[in-house]
């Protein structure tokens, strides 16, 4: 449920490092909660993101809400799959369902993230 | 029984829970002078006293007078059938009900509201309405500042100014900025949006523009190069605002033909009368890919379990009572029985009826045009217009109060639209519409010309007062 490789933030993102590179997205957690996801409105390439400030949006049947940066930095790349397939998000969150690529600014900032024991301890407390 | 909905022990128990001594007390971070104290009303009348006194406040009115103003409200024929249709006890609300799939019927004359308008505009999704053409104006330069994440609108002077006014309004304390499009001065494009300027505004590297914003037809009538102008706004990468008059869609091409992003306008034309500047129509609309950032409620077609036809308010979450602060817009009231009447009056005259009604006031406008040259009031712009245009008239404050007194309205002297521009001091804005008469445009240009003869005569024999109003009455 919580994969042990990724680091999350307390407003339910996570993120994968490799290199200078974070992948972002939303945690299976916090996509089932939403509920069905109908869209994910997310920044265009070269967009810089300051950390904890939201970058986008994530619509479901019964709510719209902030996605906030788990690490600042510029985007690379938004997943173009979600456009037409937003439901990845909640079917497959940790994987298909990513939603930025982002060179990392500052690399400290990753290791004030959660790590998958804190986020776990996060939703199990409510 | 106390009909009020908090009673002094009421007051007294929620004060005690509060721990503050009265209610002035929570008004306190309100400064001083500007804390309402009462209102000044006189003393109560009874029902007679009140109805006569209202009564001869009315008659004050002149609604006697034959009409060529328009600039923004135009008079139209509307059919009996949409007073009708208002007065209907099930419709006869301002909103949309608070459980709304409840009311199918009210979901189906707004979704048959926005069906029309879309084909009107040829653009893909309608509000559900909203105040006034202003406010659609405001609200559709907010949506290219929240699509494009640009924070500058360049709004034509072509524009009516009153939606100019709103949309500054809007704008004041967001951080977001309105540039205006000066019109070209002189020369065949007179009164039209100035291209290069448009160019040059969109050409600043440090200050993107987030979407363009001009009329069709214009504040002074005039047609407006609008695919010009959208493609120049899209080469920036900025959206294109068509600011329509629905009518005029009948016959003119639609925003979704000339490349328009939004457009907004004010419904009034459609089965609305004239009053005062309300309750007046908002009309919004958008493409597809603007569908998240249109304001307003949006009421969807679906099936229900059983596989029958259902009404439904659609894209809710973008709405305030979900989104809070972050909503695409703070104000979800629209104007549901305005646009009830606009959805009664698209039914009843139908495309061609719509069509008639604009190519008939296109054709008097032109009568009116020759009339009001050979009477001395040559046209200010020469372009093209459809059915509303400026013609020059000296002194035209002075000779519009006058003819009033030949029981005319005609139409609304140009420099009380645009205060201060110098090239707009001696003129008159008119319209026609289809309700405009042979013997009314006669009328018009007779007593014109007997103004204009009499101020290139005035110190000479100028007439009477009693003559010039004679004339209104031997018609």
């Amino acid at each position: 449920m919580v994969p042990s490789d990724l680091r999350y933030t307390k407003t339910h993102e996570w993120v994968r490092v490799e290199g200078d590179v974070a992948t972002v997205g939303i945690s299976d957690h916090a996509a089932g909660e939403l509920g069905d996801i109908v869209f994910v409105e997310l920044p265009g390439p070269g967009r810089v993101l300051e950390q904890a400030a939201p970058f986008g949006v994530v619509e479901s049947v019964k709510a719209v809400s902030e996605l906030y940066a788990p690490v600042g930095g510029e985007v690379i790349e938004a997943n173009a799959a979600l456009a037409a397939k937003p439901e990845l998000v909640n079917s497959d969150p940790f994987g298909a369902g990513w939603m930025l690529r982002v060179r990392i600014g500052d690399p400290g900032q990753v290791e004030g993230l959660l790590d998958a024991a804190a986020y776990e301890a996060l939703v199990a407390e409510g | 029984m106390a009909y009020g909905p908090h009673t002094a022990s009421d007051r007294a128990r929620m004060l005690a829970a509060l721990g503050v001594g009265s209610v002035e007390a929570l008004f306190e971070a309100i400064p001083e002078p500007v804390r309402a104290r009462g209102l000044d009303l006189p003393a109560a009348l009874t029902e007679m006293e009140l109805m006569a006194r209202l009564g001869a406040l009315a008659a004050r009115n002149r609604v006697d007078l034959v009409s060529f103003a328009g600039a923004g409200a135009y008079r139209h024929h509307v059919p009996p059938v949409v007073d009708q249709v208002l007065l209907r006890g099930e419709f006869y609300t301002a909103y949309t009900p608070y459980q709304p799939e409840v009311s199918q019927g009210t979901l189906q004359t707004i979704y048959e509201y926005q069906s029309m308008l879309a084909e009107l505009t040829s653009l893909d999704v309608v509000s559900a309405s909203h105040y006034d053409g202003g406010a659609a104006t405001a609200e559709a330069a907010l949506m290219a500042c929240r699509a494009t994440h640009r924070e500058r609108v360049l709004v034509s002077r072509g524009v009516n100014r009153q939606y100019r006014e709103t949309l500054a309004t809007y704008f004041a304390g967001t951080g977001l900025s309105v540039d205006e499009l000066p019109l070209v001065a002189a020369g065949p494009d007179a009164g039209t949006t100035d291209l290069a300027a448009l160019e040059r505004a969109l050409a600043d590297p440090d200050r993107p523009v987030a979407g363009v914003l001009a009329a069709q037809p214009n504040a002074w009538g005039l047609l407006e190069p609008m695919e010009e102008i959208g493609r120049a706004a899209h080469a920036a990468a900025a959206l294109f605002v068509a600011v329509v008059e629905p009518v005029s869609l009948s016959v003119l091409a639609p925003p979704g033909a000339y490349g328009a992003d939004i457009a907004a306008g004010e419904g009034q034309a459609l089965g609305l009368p004239l009053a005062y500047g309300g309750p007046y129509l908002g009309i919004l609309a958008c493409r597809d890919a603007l569908v998240r950032q249109i304001p307003g409620r949006l009421v969807g077609l679906t099936t229900d379990l059983d596989g029958r036809r259902a009404y439904v308010m659609t894209m809710r979450a973008r709405e305030q009572d979900i989104r809070r602060e972050k909503a695409a817009s703070n104000i979800c009231s629209n104007q549901a029985l305005c646009a009830l009447a606009s959805a009664v009056y698209l039914a009843a005259l139908g495309p061609s009826g719509l069509r008639d009604a604009a190519a008939t006031g296109a054709a008097r406008a032109a009568e009116l045009e020759a009339a009001l040259g050979a009477a001395g009031a040559p046209r200010l712009h020469p372009g093209p217009y459809l059915a509303e245009f400026a013609v020059a008239v000296p002194d035209a404050v002075a000779v519009h109060r006058r003819l009033l007194g030949h029981g005319l309205l005609a139409g609304i002297p140009t420099a009380v639209l645009e205060p201060g521009d110098p090239a707009l001091a001696d003129g008159l804005l008119v319209c026609a519409t289809e309700l405009t008469t042979a013997d009314e445009i006669e009328l018009f240009a007779f007593a014109l010309r007997e103004e204009l003869g009499a101020g290139s005569a005035r110190g000479r024999a100028a007439p009477p007062a009693g003559a010039a109003a004679g004339a209104g009455t031997a018609r």
